[in-house]
């Protein structure tokens, strides 16, 4: 990976030849390095037979930092015996486990359960769970409070899907946990960011945390969520909370700090306190950006609700978790469609409500019912059809023998695809596999660690300045002494690979799309869609038509980090100069002259920021494909978490985190001297 | 005929970057340009003194980056000066807690921003009666207080409007009604009428001259442009580099600019503009017809039309009303047209 990050940026960065016709020395240096790496990862094997050196290839096994049983025995400790005075550790957890759990059980009740007195066979029930009708209308005049008809509409639709395919119950559960889990970490990443806005030094202190927490993959933090909260849907949601909340912190602090200084200064001028400036100057200006927040904690709490069956979550997750481990692809996709739809109906009616315009006032005269007639509909439809239920089934549950079901038809259609095309996937995968996925892999994993350390350094040193070279080799020296050098390597290759293609392939879309609106239209609209996609849902298919493997992964990783290798590409594109391209039309250049002459380097720092976010996203995505079978750090996460072993977990974890690090530094520094070099910023 | 003092600001220092205190003090409060780009100090307000008295339009003028604003926030306090004295109606400003500013902000002071500064998610109502709704005031009491001054703004009907549906000139207006709805003595305006279009900035002057004769309130004014300033104020300060060059009527200005800066900017003024009848007019009043009467306040620019047209000398007034001199239509002329030099 950090050797596509050089190529690209050679460009960029450096003129190769000087003026009198010798190469730069920043090509000298590239090129030296690469070619002392290629050479060193060639015949490192070599190496080691003729001096029988085996530290050549292995880092010591005596000389490895045993950090992964210190944190374990270190959480057993706090587990344990960790005693406050008057409370322990164990008193704490179980107090955050209390917290959480008592709203969910009444949601819980509320959409799927109903509400009993007792436990277990005594129990008796006191109300029943509201109507799938009720439910569904609920939604739609939400939509229809937020937007207009075409959202209910879509609304409606996707709710209908959820009941009529038989997937009522589960969504419920699931949505039951989508609706604790959302406020908490909306409210949660809003103080954070309130505190984090009012003082500056805890930002500063914050900031390394959250970039840690959204690099981290997921699977490491799971362990330590396993091992204090117990199996179980509390631990699910705290999970989910932790990955949801960063971005809501992140955004709820810029969207503060942008609030105008003139806004601020006229709600001190009319003699605001501190906390109605909050309240009623800063929150509400700066409302619109924090919506966005909160669609980012939707999608992503929905993004981990297949991971958090994991650890506990029921509904959908747990649907598709065990269709894809039983192969049942019938199964998998309905459960992962009705994912995707809840994702699609959540994402547009909080995205309708982030933009939503303000009505007049009505006339306070006039009775409750006419003011808010959808409000008080709906109130006596879900009333109604809820205590209906007790007598008429239908009601209460959606009529089993109007239930559809897809499964049969997705089972033979790719069991169709298999019987015909079986011969050219596999031309494809076996080509790929060989002309690039092998080459790269022996690569990078024959890289001695010792050279991969210099190496990092070295290239981090030049890009970034010195200091983030030290600290990018202290991260592989601490990678190496974890010994999980080859995995670690075998994650650098599994991303190059993937953030290649997807650059290859979303580069030109991205270039396209900025070019033609209609192009733009019907690409933008498959990139949000794609995006709304929880990242498992990109697993099913494409286990079904090839099998578990790197070239599983490989493919569903590239699916999934497309998105901004197009978006920011685009974005590039379309956001060059008007006045420029009329330059270089009034100087006569071809579209194609202003496409690679004007556009393009122009476009440069976009499509670097494009390939940051594109390596981010292939990361965290790796992680999840360990599941198919990689053998790289997401695997060893994996089987930590399976293991409920916290040290190696952590340790996994973080070395992905690294990894992530040290590519974020560097092609953020390569996006931002680009930029100052196009006089940009 | 001198009148209070209600703001009175002497020696203000306003200095951004690293340890401006220790600075100022190792400088014995005034550091040279040199020692002020050495320490990478930025000087937005420099060793500023003013008075401001009661009921008057007090202009402050500068180019953009002159430290106008920042000279108007050390007035209000919303930014903490670096060095000096500020006295309002006799009292520390700058020795005030926190609950004693707001409670002088929530009574006694109103502020109009450049940009509007509004509220997004309120409605025109809802915004003008906001410092009320701070002040804790009930919904029903805040709301008329708001929409009588909705009313002297001129946006009856649209109460119920969203910030955004609003143009700039009309937003503005909001902007001023919710300055005044608190009833303040002391109206700081920052810029308010630079981000409108100039016909509208035009029919905003008029309007903010017609609510001053109506309010009485004492103003500080900060505007970038010369003619506006002169248009409104009764003294104007001109800034330059965050010091004041000079601070006179609008007429001394033009007659007698203290600094070339000053001159500079005055040069290109036409006299009549700024030079008021009782300047100009003859002491003498010869017995005889005269077309009228004209306040000696007045400026020839103003009055000219009037003047030529008559066919008959006009007296000059005083303050009381009572007749001061004389003025015929070949001395305004004369004025207009700059034959006469002062
Ligand atoms: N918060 C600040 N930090 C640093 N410099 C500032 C700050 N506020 C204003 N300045 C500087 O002070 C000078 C005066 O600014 P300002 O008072 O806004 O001028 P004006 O309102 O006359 O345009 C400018 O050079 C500006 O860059
Ligand atoms: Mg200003």
């Amino acid at each position: 990976m950090t050797d596509g990050v050089h190529n690209r940026a050679r460009p960029a960065r450096a003129p190769t030849a000087g003026l009198s016709g010798f190469p730069s020395f920043s090509a000298v240096f590239w090129i030296g390095l690469f070619l002392v790496t290629w050479a060193l990862s060639t015949w490192s094997f070599a190496l080691y037979k003729t001096f029988d050196a085996r530290w050549i290839i292995r880092y010591p096994k005596k000389l490895e930092i045993p950090l992964d049983t210190w944190i374990s025995n270190a959480t057993n400790w706090l587990v344990e015996d960790l005693n406050f005075g008057f409370f322990t550790f164990r008193d704490v957890t179980r107090f955050i486990s209390a917290i959480i759990e008592a709203p969910y059980d009444i949601m819980r009740s509320l959409l799927v359960d109903g509400f009993m007195i007792g436990q277990g066979q005594q129990a008796i029930d006191v109300a029943p769970p509201l109507s799938w009708i009720a439910i569904i209308s609920i939604a739609v005049s939400l939509a229809l409070y937020a937007k207009d008809r075409w959202l209910a509409i879509l609304v409606g639709v996707c709710f209908a899907y959820l009941a009529a395919f038989g997937q009522w119950d589960s969504a419920m559960v699931t949505l039951a946990s989508v609706l604790i889990a959302v406020p908490i970490g909306v409210a949660g990443g809003l103080a954070l960011g309130i505190v984090a806005y009012r003082l500056p030094a805890f930002e500063r202190m914050l900031r390394p945390v959250l970039d840690l927490m959204q690099t981290v993959p997921v699977f490491a933090y799971l362990v330590p969520i396993l091992v204090l909260f117990g199996f179980g849907p509390v631990a699910a949601l705290i999970a989910t909370v932790i990955y949801a909340m960063p971005p809501m912190v992140r955004i709820s602090t810029v969207a503060l700090h942008s609030v105008p200084e003139e806004v601020i200064e006229a709600g001190r001028m009319v003699g605001c306190r501190r906390g109605q400036l909050m309240w009623k100057v800063l929150i509400p200006t700066a409302m619109p950006s924090l919506m966005v927040g909160v669609n980012q904690v939707i999608m992503l709490t929905l993004n981990m609700v297949i991971i958090a069956s994991m650890i506990g979550a029921g509904g959908l997750g747990y649907d598709v978790l065990t269709a894809l481990r039983r192969l049942d692809i019938g199964g998998g996709i309905e459960a992962g469609l009705a994912i995707v739809v809840m994702a699609i109906a959540l994402d547009r009616l909080s995205q309708a409500f982030a933009v939503r315009r303000v009505r007049p006032h009505l006339d306070p005269q006039l009775p409750f019912h006419k003011r808010h007639p959808v409000f008080t509909l709906v109130v006596a439809i879900a009333v109604f059809t809820t205590l209906a239920g007790a007598y008429l089934p239908a009601f209460r549950e959606y009529p089993a023998r109007l239930t559809l079901t897809t499964g049969t038809f997705w089972n033979s259609t790719i069991e169709w695809i298999n019987v015909n095309f079986f011969d050219s996937i596999e031309a494809v995968k076996t080509v790929l596999l060989n002309v690039l996925l092998l080459p790269v892999k022996r690569f990078f994993t024959g890289i001695p660690w010792a050279w991969g350390i210099v190496v990092v350094g070295l290239a981090a040193a030049r890009i970034c300045g010195w200091k983030l070279g030290v600290m990018a080799a202290a991260m592989t020296f601490f990678i190496a002494a974890s010994g999980l050098w080859r995995e670690a390597m075998t994650t650098v290759y599994l991303c190059s690979v993937s953030v290649l293609i997807a650059s290859v392939i979303g580069i030109p879309l991205g270039i396209w799309a900025g070019q033609n609106p209609r192009a733009n239209s019907v690409i933008g609209a498959m990139i949000d869609t794609l995006q709304t996609l929880p990242s498992f849902v990109y697993l099913i298919p494409v286990v079904m038509l090839f099998r578990v493997g790197d070239f599983s992964a490989m493919i569903a990783v590239v699916l999934y980090a497309l998105a901004p290798a197009v978006r920011y590409a685009a974005h590039g594109i379309r956001s060059v100069d008007e006045e420029l391209i009329e330059a270089g039309k009034v100087s006569g250049c071809t579209s194609r002259q202003i496409l690679w002459r004007i556009k393009l380097p122009l476009a440069a720092p976009s499509l670097l920021l494009g390939l940051n976010q594109t390596i981010m996203l292939a990361i965290s995505m790796l992680v999840i494909t360990a599941l198919v079978g990689t053998r790289d750090l997401g695997q060893e996460v994996y089987i930590a978490l399976t293991k409920a072993n916290i040290g190696q977990g952590i340790v996994a974890g973080l070395s992905v985190a690294f990894i992530a690090i040290i590519a974020d530094r560097v092609v953020t520094a390569l996006a931002r001297s680009s930029q100052q070099k196009l006089g940009l910023t | 005929m001198e009148r209070p003092v209600i703001l009175d600001c002497r020696g203000v220092w306003k200095l951004y970057g690293p340890h401006t205190r220790n600075f100022l003090e190792k400088h014995n409060g005034s550091p040279t340009d040199m020692a002020l780009a050495e320490a990478n100090i930025i000087s937005a307000v420099r060793d500023a003194s003013v008075k401001i008295r009661k009921g008057e339009i007090f202009v402050i003028m500068g180019l953009s980056g002159s430290g106008k604003s920042t000279l108007v926030r050390c007035l209000s306090r919303l930014v903490e000066p670096t060095a000096g004295e500020i006295r309002f109606e006799g009292s520390d400003l700058l020795a005030m807690s926190e609950n004693e500013l707001i409670h002088l902000r929530r009574k006694k002071m109103g502020m109009v921003f450049q940009h509007f500064a509004l509220l997004p998610h309120l409605t025109v109502l809802q915004n003008a009666a906001f410092p009320l709704d701070v002040q804790g005031v009930d919904r029903r009491t805040r709301e008329e207080k708001a929409r009588q001054m909705i009313d002297i703004v001129g946006l009856t009907g649209r109460e119920d409007y969203y910030p955004r549906q609003l143009s700039g000139g009309q937003q503005q207006r909001v902007g001023i009604a919710r300055s005044l709805v608190a009833d303040p003595d002391l109206w700081f305006l920052d810029e308010p009428f630079s981000a409108l279009d100039p016909l509208i900035r035009r029919e905003m002057q008029d309007e903010f001259l017609r609510l001053q004769s109506m309010l009485q309130k004492t103003i500080v004014f900060i505007t970038h442009d010369f003619d506006e300033a002169i248009r409104l104020a009764d003294r104007i300060a001109v800034m330059k580099g965050g010091r004041i060059e000079q601070t006179a009527t609008p007429e001394e200005l033009v007659l007698n600019p203290s600094t070339p800066y000053v001159e500079e900017f005055t040069r290109h003024v036409p006299r009549a503009k700024v030079m008021k009848l009782r300047s100009v007019m003859s002491p003498d009043v010869p017995d005889g017809v005269y077309a009228g009467e004209l306040s000696g306040n007045r400026t020839v620019a103003d009055t000219i039309h009037q003047i030529d047209a008559a066919t008959h000398p006009f007296k000059v007034t005083g303050e009381e009303g009572e007749v001061i001199g004389t003025i015929d239509a070949r001395t305004a002329i004369d004025v207009m047209i700059g034959r006469t030099g002062a």
